[in-house]
């Protein structure tokens, strides 16, 4: 579980994760005076993986990410960080959260505050953290709040990984770079979490930080659980049909599959489906394997569409039970 | 050798990788005994999931052109590129001086490119059915 050293980045390594549980979640729910922002949130995200957290604005996924990292208390339901409370001193060290408006004390040099990470850690790694901050050229002696956005996240991004953390939570971390720190940014992250077996949780608004990046995916809208799972299984459990519909109504067989969402255009219908046990031959539809945007879209937009939890993303009863 | 990532061209990026170290077998640019980059060096270039391109090295290592060696890396095994084909080759000129009497017979560049998809169409169709599907496999895995 402890993924230190023997990442799946190693030379030769086969490409499979460790089958261990990073965070497991049990029926948690949050609620603040306006109403409830999560509702019986279970789920489960395999240790080395890169997740991405994905959902509208003000959909639950800071308050989730707030918990996972001891920022939050849930109102009800537990969550486990390896197996631990998030309070606990096993999860803390073993945990670190970068928050999206990235807090650092703007009166530090660059040095003080990795100093600072030294002092407060007892697993941390100097070096790691210093050479992500030289790798942007960010001077040592200068002072937080005269630098860059961009080298200021690149700060946090050490303090974060100088920590060694086996999970990192990440608030949108990227929404304020110019596209090529982002890229540089990305490449950094997916490079140490590659190397030391990282588990990433990260919420996003944008594809392009998903697609490719991610290989796990959390869904949220209206402080609900929609989506849960591997990216490339979520993909290849659905299709896209399009065909011809007459006068407004779709083809009858289309109900022996779990359509998330129809949409009509002229003549044409589009819908997002999870095949039946059948298969889908026999339509008068083309069908299609959808994209990542395709899904997240039609997901996003149907919220009475059954929530899809893949095999590895579910929390069995029993395991309920024990928690 | 460094991958180049294309995020717009609805290709999977694993495909990418697979056709790129293709390419590369072919022209030469990679040669029995060569390494690959590793998963950390294309996530660190390209910010690509490390499965992405394990996933892309074990459809190569499938093929038969790659080889994993633990704690090692991956490396090639053998060459794509064809000594006929090299640009100073027989071949090369017969076709080079092909395309000019084409053009001088008022072919435009659209005409002979169809003209030389359909010729090859006839002569390789025996040979590329299982070609074929095997990008038909890979188009559904791909998603």
């Amino acid at each position: 579980m402890n993924g230190n050293g023997a990442g799946y980045g190693d030379p030769g390594e086969p490409g499979e994760p460790g089958d261990g549980t990073a965070i497991a979640a049990y029926g948690i729910g949050k609620k603040y005076r306006r109403g409830w922002a999560l509702r019986d949130c279970s789920f489960r995200l395999p240790a080395g993986r890169i997740c991405g957290l994905v959902g509208p604005n003000g959909a639950g996924k800071t308050t989730l990410l707030g918990i996972a990292g001891n920022l939050l208390e849930p109102t009800t339901g537990t969550l486990r960080v390896f197996g631990e409370a998030p309070e606990s001193e096993g999860a803390n060290r073993r945990t670190a959260f970068l928050a999206q408006e990235k807090p650092l004390f703007r009166r530090f040099t660059v040095e003080e505050t990795l100093r600072l990470g030294r002092e407060l850690n007892p697993g941390w790694d100097q070096r790691a953290a210093e050479d992500i901050v030289r790798a942007g050229n960010v001077p040592m002696a200068a002072r937080i709040g005269t630098l860059s956005g961009g080298q200021r996240t690149r700060v946090a991004f050490a303090l974060a990984f100088g920590k060694r953390p086996d999970l990192l939570i990440l608030d949108e971390p990227m929404s304020d770079l110019d596209p090529l720190v982002r890229h540089e940014m990305m490449g950094t992250l997916l490079a140490e979490a590659t190397e030391h077996g990282t588990t990433v949780l990260m919420s996003t608004h944008m594809l392009s930080e998903l697609e490719n990046v991610c290989d796990y995916l959390v869904v949220i809208a209206e402080g609900g659980l929609r989506l849960a799972g591997e990216v490339d299984d979520l993909l290849e459990s659905h299709a896209l049909l399009t065909g011809a519909h007459v006068d407004g109504q779709l083809p009858a067989n289309l109900a022996h599959h779990t359509v998330v969402e129809t949409r009509t255009s002229g003549r044409q219908f589009t819908a997002l489906v999870r095949p039946g046990p059948d298969g889908l031959d026999g339509g008068a539809w083309q069908a299609e394997t959808p994209n990542l945007e395709e899904l997240l879209l039609g997901y996003l937009r149907s919220p009475q569409a059954a929530p899809l939890l893949t095999p590895s993303a579910r929390i069995d009863d029993v395991q309920a039970v024990a928690a | 050798m460094e991958f180049r990532i294309d995020r717009r061209s609805g290709i999977a990026a694993y495909q990418q990788i697979v056709q790129q170290t293709r390419q590369a077998l072919r022209l030469g640019v990679l040669l029995p005994g060569d390494r690959l980059p590793t998963a950390k060096e294309v996530a660190e270039t390209c910010a690509v999931n490390p499965n992405t391109t394990l996933k892309a090295y074990r459809e190569l290592e499938r093929e038969g052109l790659v080889e994993p060696r633990p704690g090692l890396g991956t490396f090639v095994l053998r060459s794509l590129a064809r000594p006929q084909a090299a640009a100073d080759g027989p071949l090369r000129g017969e076709l080079d001086a092909w395309v000019t009497r084409a053009r001088e017979a008022g072919l435009e560049r659209e005409d002979v490119a169809a003209l030389v998809a359909s010729v090859l169409e006839e002569r390789f169709t025996g040979t590329t059915v299982a070609a074929a599907q095997g990008e038909a496999l890979d188009m559904r895995g791909q998603g």
